[in-house]
């Protein structure tokens, strides 16, 4: 089960972020500054596994993350997940954004988080994986996209 | 009708100005430095768009409620709204509304009773999407009651024709049986029927959510192994292959004749996949099968080498990840089979040198195997290089705990210069901030009592340390290193013959400086103190140095009363008993009574350690009966008065 995701920059600020448990919205901001500390200090050419913190972590969970330029993607799961397969679907997550958003970059996310929420759904629905294969998942976005567009200009 | 009509064009123009998702970002990046009163003023837009009748209006205010809850702004008293908006009968709204409900609807929100029949709705409707973000949204916000009420239709949904809705009924499913346990029973046979589903995407999703179910509750999955066993057989799908082979691992402590049969495909897998992912979850399950079955089985052996060999070619790689989990499978081979481990000692070895520090952890895990005699000096060695270069205290107090735990295991095995062992405690008091003052000072009280060799050397190292208890004293409410005054106190008194310098140490246990230290510590001090005085007591009433003697039982007069004032009950205690010593000594040495052997026989005697068994052993006296009552038998007319009480309560 994952029981986070967070996405933050090089800075902490959050720019995407899902929590599979419910928190205070002040908790989560605790969870995502902790998250920060324990991810940014850490040099690009060391492993991305992490036990987690104090608020987030416990004994069976990791935190699994990858930095790509200006961005920290960062999964919390539980032991049932396979560090390496969550590396893989971190991998796989990023690719589809980059796939519909046309080289995608921090600023596409800052302003349509959303769009990328929806994306996210079609790969993880309440913490569990839904679907790893970046083609049905970009079908699948594509095909809500084209909806979207319908209801709009029937307008 | 004029009026209607203008209503609507002067709403409409008034709805141009409305800021989208896209505007507000910009506003707010655009306004950091009064971020607040911005966004005060963002929100108050969205209650008045709210307020509209229009959805698309309502729509977008939502869109922008969920990027501000991410700011950590509470959106929660929209919910009616998000729920006005979940229910517009266009997806484009329908999905933004679910949205905004996982994101902050839980288990407290009251209005969501208003949802069930909607969300049926969707759940039922024609468009696949529509019940697509339903079930979403469900997986997150799923009550006991949408549970019960829904479950139902979820299940129905497991069997629809496009795989889209099974795969993501079936992941809702299980958050159905949390919240509603009665509906595991129905729906199970349908969800076991989704492990053969034609659809590779369905297929998984069932074993996701079954592997869910097992690991919560293994006993009752077992019987499933078969069906499992044949998909991980047949199917080439790795995220799938890696859920069962994990789940093989946690039943087959229950199954051991499951484990049997799993070594062999699980070998071949090893052997054939190239995905790193998939191997390390074989190796992972091999060796949970291994540590479960006993070593009866003739494969064992080549099986375990199997294991550590692939798992070393982890670690030799140069992806830090790799190597990260390879020392982490080793770890549990270690447990049950360390000599298989032992002939990789040198790698494991230098992954202590390794610049990742999760690497480091890793290895110092493994570290308890790899020790020896010869090589336990210079491992330490190297330990306490990393400790000084280590920067946080977290990392650098699991180096310190690691040292000594080599050290101490199997009562100092491997331990070949106990004198060298006192000097590495003594240099571990030098850190700042630590949590381990305690295991500090335990160990340097266990050698010093049990390694009579070297009791000159402990000594004259924990006089050294009360010298420089000022260091040390410093700190002592954040630091827990005090904690080996502690130990040098004790030492000090209890082992006084090997003092080179008996009334220097007892002056420095008398300096006011100590009464900073923690209650325990000051107590121990206080008792020894008087030992120590005993000790120069005896020698100095032979040497006839009678005013030496005076002079010092004065310093003592002079100096302990600070301690009789402090908080700490065990202290003040002791010090007044001291003090009253003290008194009934001067009295003496006035009248020129020799008072020496009398203070001596305070202390007559050994202390040595005491075994944890060791009162079992202890044979009960000859007539006493364990289970006699102490006192007399309570009497009759107490029970009375127990039955009438009773009475009155019920």
């Amino acid at each position: 089960m994952i029981k986070a995701i967070l996405v933050f920059n090089n800075h902490g600020k959050p720019r995407l972020i899902k929590f599979f448990q419910y928190y205070s919205e002040e908790t989560q901001q605790n969870i995502i500054r902790e998250t920060f500390q324990l991810v940014s200090k850490r040099d690009d050419s060391v492993c991305n596994f992490l036990e987690g913190g104090s608020l987030i972590g416990g004994s069976d969970f990791k935190l699994i993350y990858r930095h790509y330029a200006t961005l920290y993607f960062v999964f919390c799961v539980d032991s049932s997940e396979s560090e390496l397969g969550i590396l893989d679907l971190i991998q796989v997550f990023v690719e589809t954004l980059d796939k519909c958003f046309e080289n995608v970059c921090e600023l596409d996310l800052i302003f349509h988080v959303d769009k990328v929420q929806y994306i996210l759904s079609e790969i993880v629905m309440g913490g569990m994986v839904l679907e790893t294969n970046m083609n049905e998942i970009v079908t699948q976005i594509e095909a809500q996209n084209k909806l979207e567009k319908q209801e709009v200009s029937i307008n | 009708m004029a009026n209607v009509r203008f209503k609507k064009v002067k709403d409409n123009l008034e709805r141009l100005f409305d800021k989208n998702l896209t505007d507000m970002v910009r506003g707010i990046r655009n306004n950091k430095d009064n971020e607040g009163r911005f966004i005060a003023q963002v929100m108050d837009e969205i209650k008045v768009e709210l307020k509209q009748e229009n959805v698309a209006v309502k729509a977008n205010a939502v869109t922008k409620l969920c990027y501000l809850q991410m700011l950590s702004y509470d959106i929660s008293w929209a919910a009616f709204n998000i729920i006005e908006v979940m229910s517009s009968p266009k997806f484009t709204f329908k999905r933004i509304g679910y949205l905004a409900a996982a994101q902050c609807f839980h288990d407290g929100t009251d209005v969501m009773m208003l949802t069930t029949n909607m969300v049926r709705k969707d759940l039922n409707s024609s468009n696949m999407y529509d019940a697509g973000v339903a079930l979403a949204g469900l997986s997150c916000f799923l009550t006991c009651d949408l549970a019960r009420d829904l479950a139902n239709d979820i299940m129905t949904l497991m069997a629809s024709t496009k795989p889209y809705i099974r795969k993501k009924a079936i992941l809702v499913m299980y958050k159905v049986f949390l919240k509603y346990p009665d509906a595991l029973r129905p729906a199970f046979p349908r969800l076991k029927e989704k492990l053969e589903d034609p659809d590779p995407g369905v297929q998984s999703a069932a074993v996701n959510v079954i592997c869910e179910l097992a690991r919560r509750n293994p006993k009752n999955y077992l019987s499933l192994a078969p069906v499992f066993f044949k998909l991980m057989t047949s199917s080439t799908n790795n995220w799938m292959l890696i859920k069962i082979i994990k789940l093989f691992g946690a039943l087959t402590p229950l199954e051991p004749r499951l484990g049997k049969k799993l070594i062999e495909p699980l070998t071949n897998l090893i052997h054939s996949t190239s995905a790193m992912s998939l191997l390390y979850e074989c190796i992972n399950t091999v060796i949970a099968v291994l540590i479960s079955v006993s070593s009866g089985m003739p494969s064992h052996t080549a099986s375990i080498q199997l294991c550590v060999q692939k798992l070393r070619i982890l670690i030799e790689d140069s992806d830090q990840n790799l190597k990260y989990l390879g020392l982490l499978a080793m770890s549990k081979i270690l447990k049950t089979h360390p000599k298989s481990v032992q002939a990789h000692k040198d790698l494991i070895l230098s992954c202590l040198d390794d610049k990742d520090e999760s690497i480091r952890l890793r290895a110092l895990d493994l570290l308890y195997g790899m020790v020896s005699k010869k090589n336990l000096m210079e491992i330490v060695k190297k330990l306490m290089v990393h400790m000084e270069r280590a920067e946080g205290t977290m990392y650098r107090d699991e180096l310190l705990s690691k040292i000594i735990e080599i050290c101490q295991q199997n009562n100092y095995q491997f331990i070949t210069n106990f004198e060298w062992y006192v000097s590495v405690l003594v240099e571990l008091t030098r850190l700042e901030g630590t949590k381990h003052g305690q295991l500090i000072a335990g160990q340097m009280l266990d050698v010093a009592i049990r390694v009579q060799a070297i009791r000159h050397f402990a000594v004259s190292q924990m006089a050294t340390l009360l010298e420089n208890a000022h260091v040390l004293v410093g700190n002592a409410q954040r630091n827990s290193i005090c904690e080996v005054l502690y130990a040098a106190a004790w030492i000090c008194g209890e082992f006084t013959e090997h003092l080179l310098d008996p009334q220097s140490t007892l002056k420095n246990m008398l300096r006011s400086k100590v009464t900073n230290l923690p209650g325990h510590i000051q107590a121990v001090y206080v008792q020894n103190i008087l030992k120590l005085y005993s000790s120069i007591l005896v020698k100095a009433e032979v040497e006839g140095d009678r005013q030496f003697i005076k002079d010092l039982t004065e310093m003592l007069v002079e100096k302990l009363p600070a301690f009789s004032q402090s908080s700490n009950l065990e202290v003040q205690e002791r010090a007044c008993s001291a003090i009253q010593m003290m008194k009934y000594v001067v009295k003496l040495l006035g009248k020129d009574v020799p008072v020496a052997e009398e203070v001596q026989a305070l202390f007559a005697g050994e202390l040595n350690p005491v075994a944890p068994k060791a009162q079992k052993k202890v044979p009960v006296p000859e007539g006493l009966d364990l289970d006699a009552w102490i006192n007399e038998v309570p009497s009759s007319s107490s029970e009375e008065e127990e039955k009438e009480e009773g009475g009155a309560n019920s």
